[in-house]
């Protein structure tokens, strides 16, 4: 199934709210896809190690990796670093040594490249779209980060160009706090005003930040744009990754929501852990007899009764969805006895997730 | 517990998914049960606390509101701070500003923590926050010694070494990971400790394994099980049920062991509720529980 959702696709974004088995999900997809002949690569940027645990490498870097899985085709792995990928922006787009070298040296651009949570997901797809042009894949999957909002990583391009075309850039832009003049009276209070609540150093540091940055605004406005047009782009893939809980469910709904309002193209929905619909009827009587043991039978109807109503539940959170989504697919795979976490049980996903 | 209850301020974070809001709010029930004044705090436009534990203080920490609050602290004067709240300049420098909402948010938190509050006048014995999953709470918890870093001086600077150094003291603040007893959420659980220590070289107070299935059935009672021949599709399937079940308790309880192995703070495990929807009732056990078992 999720191969025909696939078919002449080259990019699929798993996108889903946290504890949902996106890892994994992705994982599993790259798998089934590299076995079916495809040259794959799957990129996370977890740093939990998840992907590789999966995988069975111990570790990821910021250099794709060959899985020795016995496929078809090739399985492809990679950790994105996005301090790292940050810099090599830094480094490609500064128009001389001199403006490189004062923006990675600068405290503020260190730790934006390092701890904000949104240019992390803003790498993420600026690494997903310098390997799609490079060409060297059929297909690249990318485990979007465990945010939240799962929307973050998708507003992430145009929260940058939107701050590049801001006028604060701009202004800083300008040789040294000339620009600011243009603001009129109010900005030399409002710079007073923040040197006491900031103290000068911390605003003479984001003041040289941004001027060195405003250097470079082009080179990332293109490049926010070409990867909007990639997300939006007919050779992309949204997968949704839930799981039946409610609140799981509840999220995927509105996101496939968001999804459409932003014109992105949703392939389908991946359910995970869904518990099987149990026959009807009571199994107590012929259960006492069975086992001839009354606290034994006593036990096993308990159990079962437990996983009876949650399965219920789960077909209750499904149903829900399924109407919201309309026409679009929805694939199920079932919980399985063991925890997927290694390549047999990502094998043992694959003829849930591609029928 | 004893000592993760007399704490001022418990962060509970752990992999996306694994309860962390339950704990949170557990907790704060154990708390309010021991007559302690608590203040639940949710962060990251999360508003989900006050519908789960009606009867406690519970906040929803919105970094834009944190933001305002903060200037008026900084700047004594609520009409400066409207003048700068209100330009467009200082929107942008703080829109761009990395890691301010962490900070302020961190703030917002610390400050309920306080028993002299600086942006409120109710004031708490204990303040527990459903924190973000691991690697953002890894960063919320960065971002005070990051602004003292970057703005050496001024009030910035040192009113977050302040509340950097409120972080580091232990018996100021508590630590608490949520997991649950797979492989994933036990290896991000071990992981995060150790970043934990490496970076900001603080400690886990305590480990919570989430939705633990009990181990129903002794070994002789799962051969008779599955020596069971005949029977119906329904009696086939409650059979297949228990034995599924048995199979799970027996790797979950598996991943127990390997966290208490590999783990420096202790664990305690809560039970599986077999309810669809999380109720008060099943929240108030949970809570008990809790309380015993950390």
């Amino acid at each position: 199934m999720i191969g025909d959702w696939l078919e002449r696709k080259e990019v699929c974004i798993c996108a889903g709210s946290g504890g949902v088995g996106k890892t994994t999900t992705s994982a599993a997809i790259a798998l089934g896809m590299a076995a079916r002949g495809k040259k794959v690569v799957v990129l996370t940027i977890d740093p939990a190690k998840r992907l590789a645990n999966s995988l069975g490498l111990p570790e990821l870097g910021n250099e794709e990796r060959l899985v020795k899985a016995d496929v078809k085709g090739e399985l492809w792995a990679m950790m994105l670093d996005p301090k790292r990928t940050f810099d090599e922006i830094v480094e490609w787009h500064a128009p001389d040594e001199r403006t490189r070298d004062a923006i990675l040296s600068n405290r503020i651009y260190q730790e934006l490249s390092n701890a904000v949570a949104g240019s992390q997901e803003y790498m993420a797809m600026e690494k997903l779209h310098e390997l799609h042009q490079e060409g060297r894949y059929d297909l690249l999957v990318l485990d979007t980060p465990p945010t939240r909002n799962a929307l973050d990583f998708i507003d992430a391009p145009k929260k940058l160009a939107a701050f590049i075309d801001s006028r604060a850039l701009q202004l800083f832009a300008a040789p040294g706090l000339a620009g600011l003049k243009v603001l009129g009276r109010g900005s030399g209070m409002v710079f007073s005003v923040l040197k006491r609540a900031t103290g000068i150093d911390l605003l003479e540091d984001m003041s040289a930040f941004f001027a060195s940055f405003a250097t470079m605004t082009e080179g990332f406005r293109e490049r926010a744009e070409r990867v909007n047009a990639l997300l939006a782009d007919s050779r992309s893939a949204f997968v949704l990754v839930t799981s039946p809980r409610a609140d799981a469910v509840e999220e995927a709904g509105w996101f496939h929501h968001r999804l459409l309002d932003a014109g992105l193209p949703f392939a389908g929905v991946v359910a995970n852990r869904v518990r099987p619909a149990a026959p009807k009827g009571d199994p107590a009587e012929e259960l006492r007899r069975l086992l001839g043991d009354e606290a034994l039978a006593r036990k096993v109807i308990r159990t079962f009764e437990e996983e009876r109503r949650l399965a219920a539940q789960d077909r209750r959170n499904l149903a829900d969805l399924k109407k919201r989504l309309g026409r679009k697919p929805m694939i199920e795979v079932p919980h399985l006895d063991d925890d997927v976490h290694d390549l047999p049980g990502l094998r043992r996903m694959d003829e849930y997730l591609f029928g | 517990m004893a000592s993760i209850l007399d704490k001022r301020l418990v962060l509970v974070t752990g992999k996306g998914g694994v309860g962390k809001t339950t704990v949170a709010a557990a907790l704060g029930l154990a708390a309010a049960r021991r007559g302690k004044r608590v203040v639940v705090c949710e962060v990251a436009g999360r508003d989900r606390m006050a519908e789960l534990v009606p009867e406690l203080t519970t906040v929803s920490v919105d970094p834009e509101q944190a933001k305002q609050e903060w200037l008026r602290y900084q700047l004594k004067s609520r009409t400066l701070a409207g003048v700068l709240g209100g330009s467009r300049l200082f929107q942008y420098l703080t829109a761009a500003a990395p890691g301010l909402s962490e900070l302020v948010t961190m703030g917002k938190v610390w400050d309920l923590a306080q028993l002299e509050r600086r942006t409120g006048s109710d004031v708490f014995d204990l303040a527990i926050v459903d924190a973000p999953s691991t690697g953002h709470a890894l960063a919320m918890l960065r971002s005070p010694s990051t602004f003292a870093a970057v703005a050496r001086v001024g009030p910035v600077g040192r009113h977050a070494a302040t509340i950097d150094r409120s972080l580091r003291d232990p018996a100021h603040t508590g630590v608490l990971t949520v997991a649950l007893p797979e492989e994933m959420p036990v290896n991000e659980t071990v992981e995060f400790e150790r970043a934990l220590g490496r970076e900001l070289d603080m400690a886990v107070d305590a480990i919570v394994v989430n939705a633990v299935h009990p181990a129903r059935f002794r070994s002789p009672e799962v051969d008779r099980l599955r020596n069971v021949s005949g029977g119906s599709a329904v009696t086939q399937a409650a059979l297949a049920a228990a034995l599924s079940e048995h199979k799970r308790a027996r790797a979950e309880h598996g991943q127990v062991r390997r966290l208490r192995r590999a783990a420096t703070a202790p664990v305690a495990t809560l039970p599986r509720v077999f309810e669809p929807e999380l109720g008060v009732d099943e929240l108030e056990r949970l809570s008990v529980e809790l309380e015993r078992r950390l």
